[in-house]
This record gives structure tokens, C-alpha cells and sequence, in this order.
């Protein structure tokens, strides 16, 4: 792993540097051509406004671009199988952390990961992805992305972008300040006294400022394409299995569902590029490589899933040299792909199905197993005690209101003083504590039940000393509801 | 004079180097064996589950039920790696007879319970599988640089050694498994 991380690594640092090349003559130029000497502060801009930009996506990078696609965290117990899989890839990979896993719900069948480095992570799918593909292709796409963080290429995708944005903005800068001059014109050879030099450095500043933007993308695309076969080979060599990431790939292309929240900064991070219109550029201005020629490659690797096979289907369906050094592979021995497992596929009605009661339980909605066969979903803040079945008509006991009933009734797990603290929401009526497992929960000034269903263990906490706000207990007595049923209310 | 004693440096350097490399990656064999034992751990946890949630279905299928049972109390009891590879195998394939068993038990099919139980066995297995595959790789990048030159003189000075590699006999991914259609009369 070590010498392919290396390999990968040393190619794309000459990339990158040229693209730093391009970024620091663009500065200093730039600089020169408005006053002579000015070359100096030209750079030092052009640097420190790179260099702002880095440390913001460097920290804030990952949340941002979770908030940006409205991805919502679900755990273990949302959804056992996709925890699963990322938890086999993560012990296929070697990885240290497990990663963060996020839900997108977007009908468009894509996936990304995030994250700085591998200790801090993060896999991001969307609901129309899980819907549509079984196990294996799930695993497939997984496992591209854990190679995605495996070779640091989310952290360097992001600084390259950030590059990118800066060679932009700078060259768009000084273009616009040549066509409305806000100073003196100290640049005409006319005026000043420079003469012959300045114009010559006037000219290759123009020439820069055109060239460096439409360079640093190509380089940047090419990177990007790079990684792609990369984190492809890597993902067919952990899950032992090319065809399952070749047919996810394929769902993926011929789904007619579009991303919502796609910008173009981002596209580099999704499995496949999310702008559909994308597809018709040429391949020299893509950050992805043509889709169907990645399913083609995996599906040439003729019963092998090592990066010897992936390196041969390759040459043979591009026609291009090589992918990875020599140096790279010498450390692995080729390996023969498995047998497809034999899970049998849900109906596309009951996977449909399944992601609505994903996305219920991550919004908190409670569910019963009716004996009957229904399930029964429970919105929030649902408050009998008991209720009925609607197809067989037995009676269930809503486990958590009862739970909540009981817990009043014992008085036990109260919750200790030092997990009560003040925490983010300050204000009037607002409170905060941590529960056992370490959610720090919210309570809104609205809250008037003295016990809470903790979201992510489901223990229930009662809230010591606490009393419920003046008065309302009353009004609710007499509008006929119990104050204890108001405990699961979120 | 300068020449001389710069490659003593670089001489040192490279020891020091190599020396930690070789240390990393026999923690990391380390590491991935750690794994293995987790998830193997974790299947004879969940074995009893499994059987308990299934007798009630499965009446005629108590052969398999028991198989499951005793590769389960023989995995355990193994002592050295090539015990253990063996009675882990053992174990697998009594699992995987049982997971196709189970397709002619729409009734067990359809509780609940087991299939939380199976979505976590299959995985558990599938993490064996992967925890091996990593293990492996581990132990062959170790045993490499151990064989290499000159790495190898670093790693003869220093006594590292090679590690075996964790080979798990499974019948059933040779063998074609055989079905029966039959639907037990229950």
C-alpha cells in the first residue's frame, strides 16, 4: 500500500506544482503589470489568498459540503446492512476509523466520501443509490470510496480546488481591472517610462491570465480522472469482486434522475460526475473518465480483481501506457475475483420501501412490528399509550410511551448532574444534556415532558428536577392527555 | 573526510528508517490479526442467537442445527493458528449449509428476528473474509521486506520474523453446494 500511496502521490505533487506554477506567475505578473516592482505583492496575494482559502477548506471543508447536499447522519441501528458494508470495507482497506455515514435523499444514485484524513471520515450515498443496488454493488461503490480515502484524495482534491478558485479569481482580477482601470493607467508604455520591458511584461500578463484558468483545469481534470481509475482498481481489488462496482456504475449512468444540490466545485468528490451535462464534453475537460469505459476496464479484468488485471484491462480498452508504476505492484500478488454472494435481491417495491422507513427513522419515527405482517410507523411526538392494528386490529403497546410511562412511574435513571450542562442554546427555557451514550441533546422551551427518548441509544432519560412549566400540566389534564404520555415527545 | 562521514549518516539514516518500517508493518500483521479475532469472536456470539431463533422452524433440520453447534464449541476450544484455520473452516461451512437450508423456511424467512440475525451473520462472515484478506496482504508486505535486500540485513540484525499466513480450508467454495427443492413437510 505504502508504495503505491507514493507512486500515486509523487505524480500528482508534479501536477500540482505546475498548477502552484501557475498560480504564483499569474501573481506575479499580474503584479508587475499594473506597477513596476509590484510583483512582489502581486505573489504574496495571489499566495495568502490561497493559502485563506486552504486552511477554511482544510477544517470546515467536510461539514460544509454535508450541509451544502443536505446529507443526514444514520447510525447502526437505521440501517444495519449499509453499517455493515461500510464496516467491511473499512476492515478490508486497513483503515483505522470507521468512517461517517451520511444519507443524501436524492433519487439520483450517487455516492461520495469526505473527510481530511482517514482517522476523520466520512461516506456520503444517496436514497436512490441504496434503493437500487444489492449488496454487492453497494460494496463495490463503497469500496471505491473508502479507497478514495484511503489515498488521501479527498484532502488533496480539496486543496487542488482551492487552487483552482484562486487561479480563477485572480485572473478574472486583473482582466477586469485592465478593462476598467480604477488607478492611474501606469501600465500604457505610453506614460511610463519603462518603455519596451513593461510591455513585454504587460503582454505576458495578459497572456497568463488567459491561459493559466483554462491550464490549472486541465491539470485539475486530469488529477481528478487519475484518482478515479485509482480509487476504481483499489475498490475492485478490496471487495475481490470487479463486476459488482462495473453494474453499480452502469445503474448509476443510465439513471435518468439528476442530483439537486450539485455545484461544480463538488463534482470531483461524487463516484460519478453528478452534471449530467458534463457527459457530452470532451474528455480533456472531465473530471471524471467516460463511465462506461471504467465498466468496461472492470469487466476486462478476466476473472482476476488485482491491480495486474486492472492494469491490463486498462491498456487494453484505453489503448493508453500505464496506470500505476511498476514500483507500485511489485508488492502484490494477483488475486482471482470471488463468486457474486448469494444474497437474493428485494423487489425494487420493498427497497422503495425500505428507504421511506430509513428515512422515517432517522427522523425519528417510531415503528411496530405487527404480528399480522404490518409494519406500523409512528410519527414523532406519538403520544398513546396503546393502539390497534389497522389491518388485523391487535392491540400493541407503544413501546416507548410505555417505557416512558414506566421509567415516571420507577423514578429510576435519573439523569446525573454533571452530564446537565449548558451547551451551544442558551436562552430562555432552552436546556441541553448528554446522555449516557454521548448525545448531547436539545431541549426547545417548548418541551414539557420530564422524560426524553434519547435518539441514538433509545434509553429513556429522565430529566431530574425537572418540572414540567407552570400550568401545563393543567391544560393538559383538561384537554384529557396524560403528562406523562408527553415524555417521547421530541 | 566529509564524503566519508556524510555516508555514515546517510548509512544510519537509512537503518533507522528501514528499522521503522520494518516495525510498522509488523504492527500492523499485528493490527489485522487482532481483527480476525474480533469477528471470528463476534460469529461464536452470535451462533447461539441463530440456533435458538431457528429450532423452533427448523423440526427436521436438526442435523445441521447440531453441526453448527459443535464446529462452534470446537472453534473455540482451538488453540495454534492452523487449528483454529481448520475448525474456522469447519465452522464457515456448517454456517453457509445453514444459510441455504434456510431458504426453505419461508416462515423463518419472514421473522423479524432472524433476519436482523442473518443480515449480521452474512456480514460477519464477509468481515471474517476481508479481516483475512487484509491480514494476508499484511503479512506478505512483512514477509517481503524481511526477504528483501538490503532490508533484510536490518531485519536479520534485528531479529524480525516472518509471519504465516492465515489459510482457511472452505469446501463449499470448491464444491458446487447442492439444494434441495423440496419443500419439508412441516
Amino acid at each position: 500500500m505504502w508504495e503505491l500511496i507514493s507512486a500515486n502521490k509523487r505524480k500528482s505533487v508534479i501536477l500540482f506544482s505546475i498548477m502552484g506554477a501557475c498560480l504564483v506567475l499569474l501573481g506575479y505578473f499580474g503584479g508587475e503589470a499594473f506597477a513596476p516592482g509590484g510583483g512582489v505583492y502581486g505573489l504574496l496575494l495571489a499566495l495568502v489568498f490561497w493559502l485563506i482559502q486552504s486552511v477554511i477548506a482544510f477544517f470546515m471543508g467536510d461539514s460544509v459540503l454535508l450541509s451544502s447536499s443536505q446529507a443526514q447522519e444514520i447510525n447502526e441501528w437505521n440501517h444495519p446492512k449499509l453499517f455493515n458494508i461500510v464496516e467491511e470495507m473499512k476492515i478490508a482497506s486497513g483503515l483505522e476509523a470507521m468512517p461517517k455515514i451520511y444519507l443524501i435523499n436524492a433519487e439520483a444514485p450517487n455516492a461520495f466520501a469526505t473527510g481530511r484524513n482517514p482517522q476523520k471520515s466520512a461516506v456520503a450515498v444517496t436514497t436512490g443509490l441504496l434503493s437500487k443496488c444489492n449488496r454487492d454493488e453497494l460494496q463495490g461503490v463503497i469500496a471505491h470510496e473508502i479507497s478514495h480515502i484511503m489515498n488521501r484524495d479527498i484532502l488533496f482534491m480539496t486543496f487542488a480546488a482551492v487552487m483552482l478558485g484562486s487561479v480563477f479569481l485572480l485572473s478574472r482580477l486583473f482582466l477586469r481591472e485592465m478593462h476598467f482601470p480604477s488607478r492611474s493607467r501606469r501600465y500604457t508604455s505610453k506614460s511610463s517610462g519603462g518603455g519596451q520591458a513593461q510591455l513585454i511584461i504587460f503582454i505576458v500578463a495578459i497572456i497568463l491570465a488567459v491561459i493559466a484558468p483554462i491550464l490549472a483545469q486541465i491539470l485539475y481534470f486530469a488529477i481528478s480522472r487519475k484518482r478515479e481509475y485509482l480509487a476504481d482498481a483499489s475498490g475492485a481489488r478490496l471487495t475481490r469482486y470487479p463486476e459488482g462496482l462495473a453494474s453499480a456504475l452502469e445503474k448509476i449512468a443510465f439513471s435518468e434522475a439528476e442530483l439537486p444540490s450539485e455545484n461544480k466545485v463538488t463534482a470531483p468528490l461524487y463516484i460519478v460526475n453528478p452534471l449530467k451535462k458534463g457527459l457530452n464534453l470532451s474528455a480533456l475537460t472531465s473530471t471524471h473518465p467516460p463511465i462506461l469505459e471504467r465498466v468496461a476496464i472492470l469487466r476486462s479484468m478476466g476473472g482476476g480483481s488485482g491491480y495486474l488485471a486492472y492494469q491490463n484491462a486498462f491498456k487494453k480498452v484505453t489503448g493508453k501506457s500505464s496506470l500505476l508504476p511498476a514500483s507500485a505492484m511489485k508488492d502484490f500478488t494477483d488475486v482471482s475475483a470471488r463468486e457474486p454472494s448469494r444474497e437474493e435481491e428485494k423487489s425494487r417495491k420493498e427497497k422503495v420501501r425500505d428507504i421511506g422507513d430509513l428515512l422515517r427513522a432517522i427522523n425519528n419515527f417510531g415503528f411496530i412490528l405487527c404480528a399480522c405482517g404490518l409494519k406500523i410507523k409512528m410519527p414523532p411526538g406519538f403520544k398513546n399509550e396503546k393502539l390497534s392494528c389497522p389491518r388485523c386490529g391487535r392491540e400493541h403497546e407503544v413501546p416507548f410511551v410505555a417505557m416512558a410511562a414506566a421509567t415516571a412511574v420507577a423514578g429510576d435513571s435519573v439523569l446525573p448532574e454533571k452530564n446537565r450542562q449548558e451547551y451551544q442554546r442558551k436562552g430562555h427555557g432552552w436546556e441541553s444534556f448528554q446522555c449516557q451514550c454521548g448525545r448531547i441533546m436539545q431541549l426547545s422551551p417548548s418541551f414539557q415532558g420530564t422524560h426524553v427518548r434519547c435518539n441514538t441509544c433509545g434509553s429513556n432519560i429522565k430529566i431530574g428536577n425537572r418540572s414540567p412549566h407552570h400550568g401545563d400540566t393543567e391544560t393538559l389534564r383538561k384537554i384529557g392527555i396524560n403528562p406523562r404520555s408527553q415524555a417521547s415527545k421530541h | 573526510m566529509w564524503i566519508i562521514l556524510g555516508i555514515i549518516i546517510l548509512l544510519i539514516l537509512f537503518v533507522i528508517w528501514s528499522y521503522n518500517k520494518l516495525v510498522r508493518m509488523r504492527n500492523q500483521v499485528k493490527n489485522a490479526w487482532s481483527q480476525i479475532d474480533v469477528q471470528l469472536k463476534r460469529r461464536h456470539d452470535l451462533i447461539p442467537n441463530l440456533v435458538e431463533t431457528a429450532k423452533g422452524y427448523m423440526m427436521h433440520e436438526r442435523e445441521t442445527l447440531t453441526k453448527i453447534t459443535e464446529a462452534r464449541s470446537e472453534a473455540m476450544k482451538a488453540g495454534s493458528v492452523g487449528e483454529k484455520a481448520k475448525a474456522e473452516g469447519a465452522l464457515t461451512d456448517a454456517i453457509s449449509k445453514f444459510l441455504l437450508v434456510v431458504e426453505n423456511y419461508p416462515d423463518l424467512k419472514a421473522n423479524q428476528n432472524f433476519l436482523a440475525l442473518q443480515e449480521e451473520l452474512t456480514s460477519t462472515e464477509n468481515k471474517i473474509a476481508f479481516s483475512r484478506q487484509n491480514y494476508n496482504d499484511q503479512v506478505l508486505f512483512l514477509n517481503n521486506q524481511i526477504q528483501m535486500f538490503p532490508s533484510n540485513i536490518i531485519a536479520q540484525t534485528f531479529h524480525f520474523q516472518e509471519e504465516e499466513f492465515f489459510e482457511i480450508e472452505e469446501k463449499s467454495e470448491r464444491e458446487t453446494p447442492k439444494v434441495s427443492f423440496t419443500t419439508p413437510t412441516t
